[in-house]
């Protein structure tokens, strides 16, 4: 039987085949080729998206280009969401590649955060381990390290460096054999079909009688129509890394092994497709 | 880990034990009887039973205790009779014993007690000194006494033959009285008893001393304890200056015993030789008022109670000053208390009656910090519960009205309940329940407490029955008058028949305690001390906090320490079923389930997004990572030293997470700078050198291998080698592309430091005439430490470690230095390993003060290391690295070749010399060993097999496509016990259980061959073939005694799918001829080659060895792995070796790689191949004959070795 670490290198190596395409109404000097690449599902868009913006910078003038931002079928994608996140919540059981829409013009500031810099997704990033980490071991475990260990987890994601990133992450792993896992498990629950960005609260691995908690009992217990009756319809898909893991999963065991690069485990809630 | 036992008995004179890996307190199955004394070591228990006998329990083992029994035949040669049982007046008996002085006929041997049954009848040993006789086993002289030899000459005038036969110890995992004795002072009935001692002498005889004290204050010791004796042989009084109470023995030489006023007594003068000691120390109780009333001894600490149950402690006590300095009180108030394994300190306290343990006991620590109270159910309850917690709504009236009656007479609960309901089927006057009824009536003597026991499993069902009944028919309140009237009738009839017996069964601590009840029972009479044991049960079923009451406590066999993780502290049954639930829920197969749904959506995952979008373009494509660091080097050149540089390992990455790195070393030679570079790729093996005061690893290529000259590399911390080691492994592997677990073809090997690697064979390590050359095979290290690794072809690896435990691998890897991503998760497990370091005394005699630590000014070092040139004292000495911590203290070892004196001492004429164990008259100089044991905790992808220590091991070779369904798996204990492993299969490696297979002297050494043919070396060097072995006999038949080569006493054998090799003492290797299917125990041996250390042969008749000498082109190196080159089925002995990697390493295995080499026309004769690199050092022609291959080519000096980056 395979081992738990090819299950996080499987994760790590995720990428998701795109084209993109610059809007129809971007100015042109002549018409703009679509953009294929693999994206890593762990990434961010900003900081993988470089190319892209290269490839459409043959093709436009410099003062036509504004930030660049891009959405698909309509919906801005917020870069600091995660790729494989975007991905599985938005197009999910859609054809692939991919088919992202680039813009330069029309920022569209109230769904979108600004990103000048790859320094801001670093520190978004870097903000999202810390908080995880404050769930898991009361922050204790990030604290500890120094300065070069935050280095190397951030550098480990942009230089696509799995042994660099997890000879560091694994410390963020690590938890007592006495308590059975963390202290509390660092998720958050998406959906396409609420206001809410997303639920995340307090909610601890084992039961206070020593029970494992599970992914269904997360999903009860957090959003319980997205956990299918037993004599009900299939009403939504739950999906983490583009898989739909069977809700008997250890919730401890997912948030080790199927946890973003953020120590997030981000599971995404869609309904079921209407074919 | 392997599970050991706490004893205890409760107040009721139940025994119970309670598994390190249990949780629950098991009733003593064999329990007929009640105890008030209990005294344990690991292999047995004793105890003093009700009856005030000594009873033993031995714990069963699939090795039995095994006896033997000789007796020789002599017989003279007269011309008319020819050899005949006719002989002079003067010689000896005809039936005699080895001197010839002892009459003993066949017929005059018994079994020592009830507990023995013979094996077999007698028979005639075919052997004398490792070689086989004629047939009838006769061995020949001129007269007697003297030299026997297997050759009848035509001076042989006397003849002698052995006879010998086996007795067996039966009477395993029960109760075992021993005999009272038949001669000397009987001992009145003991009060009191305590095992210990045996630590006193060397572990193979496994002597035990044992300790009693008698009513009337006696002490007494029995004598002639050991493995093959367990009950030992008769009882000696030791004169004392008072009346002894109390007396206890640690595993070394401390003994106290408590007086009746109250002092206490230290025994002196306890040695290997003299274990009984020599006189006794009055030591004062520690509290000036009240006299101490209980003692227990480890081997550092001494613990007291006194009257007023207070703890203390004695300060400052050890094998030089057994008495000890001061007293320290300590916190808590205990009845007892008894000191276990590692000084663990075990009590009972005054309060509860409940078990505790001391926390924190170490070595540095020995009073410990806190007690703890063991809080786990007892087996017996479990069971009950059940129906208990149905009791509950019928106990609670009654639990209130019983318990005022409680203090003059009540019956337990259970009893009164089953009175209810007796007298509620009374009325309706059921016959079965009245015959229920009659038996248990007898149960308030003593004896029948026991029975009640017995009884309980078999009133289970009855019980049943009986909760049903209680549900239809729900009590009324206006019955419970009648249970009472019930139970007080029966206590009228059992006070009849307390007998004499009852003052005996009081004497069980309960009137000692001063527990309220108990005292309130103790100042009543018998019957009514009786009753309040049943209020304790009623307290104890009925009562909020539900345990049971504890008498006495023994954690002699108990092997824990204050690391050793236990669940025995679970704080309510909530929580307890809480947590089994918890470990139920999780069984493999659900685990599997989810875990193996998510494996297969991942790939199919990356199926669907990645497969036919591979041509995409990737968004980081290539990358280079440099880790940089500071570390030392043994410069190449020199003088050779340590030097400063910088160290950089450079990583580059393709889109296909393909990589290869490069490693550099800057230094500056002469202010310029310079480097020196190795391709990760090119790297075959890191091998660890930590000592004491450098963190080193050494770094090989194919040409460092060739030099015998590695990189060696040190970091400033243990740590960061660890870090580096770790890194450079990880790189290795991906540039070679090597994941996960060994392959089931893997090749292991251990290096004298412990280490365990691993390769995985190239299919051309075999081919015939280009086969891989052994520098260039990658190996990998395995966490874990083992002196010796064994597999086959199935993928089962077994090993053993320096202290003889043995592992079954897990299937990982990883582990030891490799934590994380370079290590599988589950199935890596804490390993542990304990070895001896050893130093030597030396002394010269001088005509003044005759022996003494002054030298002479040219002598070696008073304290030493072996060869005498290097300075190691006592204190000086450290662990062998910082992995390792010291768990015992310095020693005389008196298990040294040419043995020793009474002290340890061997004699010889000058250092160096040959040393031997008894004074000469032209010796001037003596030395003795002393040794230490020093122990590894690691982690690696091992498992122990409990609990039987081995020596050896072998599998049978078979191909990974073998439908083998039981693999044969053969061990040699450490005791030489030769052993076939059951039930061992790809499924479950480790086996179930070890099958003994008699033997007549001890054995060291054991292979099994393809075809089943079993080899095997005794411990005298005499050779065994092992006839009828098969898979559907897996033990085969009888043993064929096979001539050794001429003059050399063999000591290891590896068998092949048809060779047969082995090396003997003096380091030859030889190779068996003759072997046909219809003959296979061969005709003679060949020899092969010299400087062999170890061989094993492979599934192929392959030929690996572990080499001394082996010349490089910088050093020499002992300890290294050959290959026999030009081995083919018409050629089975190969033409010459070939040198792979060593320095240092211990033993090989090849015996799992079964790969055929790819078949290659012979395009040149075999000859030149081995010309094509100069490394190859030709040994012997291509006949492989003797003359050639005895022409060393190895030459050099050992004292050269420094080349090694691990030294032997």
């Amino acid at each position: 039987m395979a081992d738990d670490k090819d299950v996080l290198r499987d994760v790590w190596f995720g990428r998701i085949p795109t084209s993109f395409t610059l809007y129809q109404d971007e100015i042109t000097e002549r018409e703009a080729d679509p953009y294929y690449l693999l994206l890593p599902r762990v990434s961010y868009l900003t900081l993988v998206t470089d190319k892209v913006k290269k490839h459409f910078q043959k093709v436009m003038k410099q003062e036509d280009m504004g930030e660049m931002w891009l959405e698909y079928e309509g919906t801005p994608l917020k870069w600091h969401y995660p790729i494989g996140l975007l991905f599985d919540l938005h197009a999910s059981n859609t054809a692939l590649p991919w088919n992202i829409t680039v813009h330069f013009k029309n920022f569209p500031e109230k769904d979108l955060l600004h990103c000048t810099s790859n320094y801001v997704i670093e520190a978004h990033f870097m903000s999202c381990i810390k908080e995880a980490d404050a769930l898991k071991h009361k922050g204790q475990v990030i604290n500890e390290m120094q300065k070069k260990d935050h280095k190397q987890l951030w550098m480990g994601l942009q230089n696509d460096k799995f042994d660099q990133f997890w000879a560091i992450n694994r410390k963020l792993m690590e938890y007592s054999v006495e308590e059975g896992g963390f202290r509390y498990i660092p998720f958050r629950i998406y959906q396409t079909t609420s206001d809410r960005p997303f639920i995340q609260k307090l909610f601890r691995p084992v039961t206070a009688e020593g029970q494992t908690h599970t992914l269904g009992d997360l999903l009860k217990e957090m959003f319980s129509a997205a956990v299918t009756p037993d004599d009900g319809e299939k009403k939504y898909q739950v999906v983490i890394h583009g898989i739909e893991p069977v809700l008997e999963t250890p919730l401890q065991w997912l948030s080790e092994h199927l946890s973003y690069p953020d120590n997030f485990l981000h599971i995404s809630v869609i309904p079921m497709p209407t074919d | 880990m392997s599970s050991s036992l706490l004893w205890a008995v409760d107040v009721y004179g139940r025994v119970y034990t309670l598994s390190t890996a249990g949780q629950y307190w098991e009733l003593c199955k064999d329990a007929h009887l009640e105890f008030k004394r209990l005294t344990s070591v690991q292999q047995c228990c004793w105890g003093i039973a009700g009856d005030h006998q000594v009873y033993l329990y031995m714990h069963c083992s699939d090795v039995p205790i095994r006896c033997q029994e000789e007796t020789y035949e002599n017989q003279r040669w007269n011309p008319v009779d020819r050899f005949c049982e006719k002989l002079l007046p003067s010689d000896r008996w005809q039936w005699s014993d080895v001197t010839g002085l002892k009459h003993q006929t066949l017929d005059s041997f018994r079994l020592p007690s009830e507990h023995w049954e013979w094996e077999a009848d007698w028979y005639v040993d075919e052997s004398i000194d490792g070689e086989p006789t004629e047939k009838g086993g006769w061995t020949y002289a001129i007269d007697f006494p003297a030299t026997y030899t297997k050759d009848k000459k035509w001076n042989s005038c006397v003849r002698r033959r052995r006879w010998i036969r086996y007795r067996r110890y039966k009477s395993g995992d029960t109760w075992a009285k021993i005999p009272s004795q038949d001669d000397g002072p009987l001992p009145d009935p003991f009060n009191d008893i305590s095992v210990g001692g045996w630590e006193i002498t060397d572990e193979p005889r496994g002597r035990l001393s044992l300790w009693a004290v008698s009513l009337q204050g006696k002490v007494w010791c029995r004598e002639g304890i050991h493995h093959h004796n367990p009950e030992g042989c008769v009882w000696t009084e030791v004169m004392t200056p008072g009346e002894v109470v109390q007396i206890s023995c640690g595993p070394s030489d401390l003994v106290w015993a408590v007086l009746w006023e109250g002092q206490l007594l230290v025994r002196e003068g306890i040695s290997r030789e003299n274990p009984k000691g020599s006189s006794w120390v009055v030591v004062d109780s520690p509290s000036t008022e009240v006299g101490a009333s209980h003692v227990a001894v480890g081997i550092n600490v001494v613990w007291a109670v006194t009257k007023d149950r207070k703890v203390w402690f004695r300060r400052g006590v050890n094998s030089h000053n057994p008495c000890g300095t001061g007293w320290i009180g300590m916190v808590g108030e205990m009845v007892m208390v008894n000191v276990g394994l590692n000084d663990q300190v075990w009590g009972i306290s005054c309060e509860d009656r409940a078990v505790y343990i001391r926390q924190g006991v170490t070595s540095s620590e020995l009073s410990g910090k806190t007690w703890k109270a063991i809080v786990v159910a007892r087996d017996d309850n479990r069971s009950h519960s059940e129906s208990a917690n149905s009791l509950v709504s019928a106990g609670c009236f009654f639990s209130g009205e019983v318990r005022v009656q409680s203090q003059s007479s009540v019956m337990n609960d259970t009893e009164s309940s089953s009175e209810t309901e007796r007298s509620q089927t009374a009325q309706s006057t059921s016959p079965t329940h009245a015959d229920a009824m009659k038996r248990r009536i007898p149960k308030v003597t003593s004896d029948s407490f026991i029975s009640e026991l017995v009884s309980d499993k078999e009133r289970k069902p009855g019980r049943d029955g009986r909760d049903d009944q209680e549900e239809g028919a729900p009590l009324e309140q206006d019955q419970k008058s009648v249970p009472q009237e019930t139970s007080i009738e029966l206590l009228s009839q059992s006070s009849g028949q307390l007998g004499a017996r009852e003052s005996q069964w009081s004497n069980v601590d309960l009137e000692e305690a001063q527990t309220p009840l108990t005292a309130a029972a103790s100042d009543t009479t018998e019957t009514s001390s009786l009753s309040s044991v049943a209020t304790y049960n009623l307290e104890e079923q009925y009562g909020v906090d539900e345990h049971p009451l504890w008498a006495w406590v023994c954690g002699g066999g108990c092997a824990v320490d204050s690391h050793t993780h236990l669940n025995w502290f679970n704080t309510s049954t909530g929580v307890s079923s809480s947590v089994q639930s918890m470990s139920l829920s999780i069984t493999p197969a659900q685990t599997a389930a989810w875990r193996k749904r998510i494996f297969e959506q991942l790939s199919e995952r990356s199926k669907r997004e990645l497969e036919n979008f591979r041509h995409y373009e990737q968004v980081i494509e290539q990358s280079v990572w440099v880790k940089k660091g500071i570390m030392q080097w043994w410069r190449d050149w020199k003088p050779n030293k340590w030097i400063d540089v910088q160290f950089a390992l450079e990583q580059f990455s393709g889109s296909d997470s393909n990589r290869d790195g490069i490693l550099f070393i800057y230094y500056t030679f002469n202010d310029e700078k310079k480097y020196l570079h190795a391709f990760i790729n090119e790297i075959t093996i890191l091998v660890p050198v930590l000592n004491d005061t450098k963190h080193a690893f050494a770094v090989y290529t194919p040409e460092r291998t060739k030099q015998r000259w590695p990189i060696r590399l040190a970091a400033a911390t243990e740590q960061e080698m660890h870090d580096w080691l770790a890194l450079l492994n990880l790189s290795c592997c991906d540039s070679r592309g090597i994941h996960g677990p060994p392959s089931k073809q893997a090749i292991w090997s251990t290096t004298c430091k412990g280490d365990i690697y691993v390769c995985e064979p190239a299919p051309n390590l075999e081919a015939v005439p280009y086969p891989l050359p052994c520098d260039q095979m990658f190996w990998r290290q395995i966490g874990g430490h083992l002196r010796l690794v064994e597999s086959n072809g199935l993928g089962i690896v077994w090993g053993i470690g320096y202290d003889h435990t043995a592992w079954v691998c897990t299937g990982g890897y990883g582990g030891g230095f490799s934590q994380g991503l370079a290590s599988s998760t589950d199935n890596i497990h804490t390993q542990t390993d304990v070895k001896s370091v050893y130093i030597h005394e030396n002394q010269r005699w001088n005509p003044v003060t005759g022996y003494s630590s002054r030298g002479l000014p040219t002598d070696r070092y008073m304290w030493s290391n072996v060869s005498g040139l290097q300075e190691c004292t006592k204190a000086s000495t450290k662990p062998p690295s910082p992995q390792w911590t010291w768990v015992s203290d310095w020693c005389i070892d008196y298990n040294i070749s040419g043995g020793t004196d009474m002290e340890g001492w061997q004699y010889a004429a000058d250092f160096p010399a040959t040393y031997h164990g008894y004074k000469k008259m032209k010796d001037f100089v003596r030395r003795r060993r002393w040794a230490r044991k020093c122990k590894i905790t690691t982690t690696g992808p091992w498992l122990e097999v409990p609990p039987i220590a081995l020596w050896d091991l072998t599998i049978l070779p078979c191909s990974s496509q073998s439908s083998v369904e039981e693999v044969s798996l053969w061990g040699i204990s450490n005791k030489g016990d030769v052993l076939c492993r059951i039930g061992v299969t790809r499924q479950s490696p480790a086996g179930t259980s070890w099958l003994h297979i008699g033997t007549d002297q001890p054995f060291k050494s054991i292979s099994i061959g393809g075809g089943y043919q079993m080899w095997a070396i005794a411990r005298d060097g005499s050779t065994f073939y092992r006839g009828s072995v098969s898979a559907e006999n897996p033990a085969g038949d009888c043993w064929y005694h096979i001539p050794s080569p001429p003059r050399q006493k063999l000591k290891q054998v590896s068998v092949g799918r048809t060779s047969v090799y082995a090396v003997d003492e003096n380091g030859n290797l030889w190779y068996r001829q003759g072997l046909t299917p219809s003959y296979p125990q061969g005709s003679s041996w060949e020899h092969i080659s010299n400087n062999v250390r170890k061989v094993s042969v492979g599934p192929l008749d392959q030929v690996w060895i572990i080499a001394d000498k082996v010349q490089g082109s910088h050093s020499l190196s002992c300890g290294t792995v050959c290959h026999r080159v030009g081995v083919q089925p018409m050629e089975p002995k190969g033409h010459s070796w070939d040198y792979g990697i060593g320095g240092g390493w211990e033993h090989i295995t090849i015996r799992g790689n079964s790969q055929e080499a790819p078949r290659i026309v012979m395009p040149v004769p075999a000859e030149s191949a081995l010309e094509k690199s100069g490394c190859v050092a030709e040994e012997g022609g291509g006949d492989g004959g003797r003359t050639a291959s005895n022409s060393s080519v190895l030459g050099g000096k050992e004292e050269e070795l420094n080349g090694n980056a691990v030294s032997c």
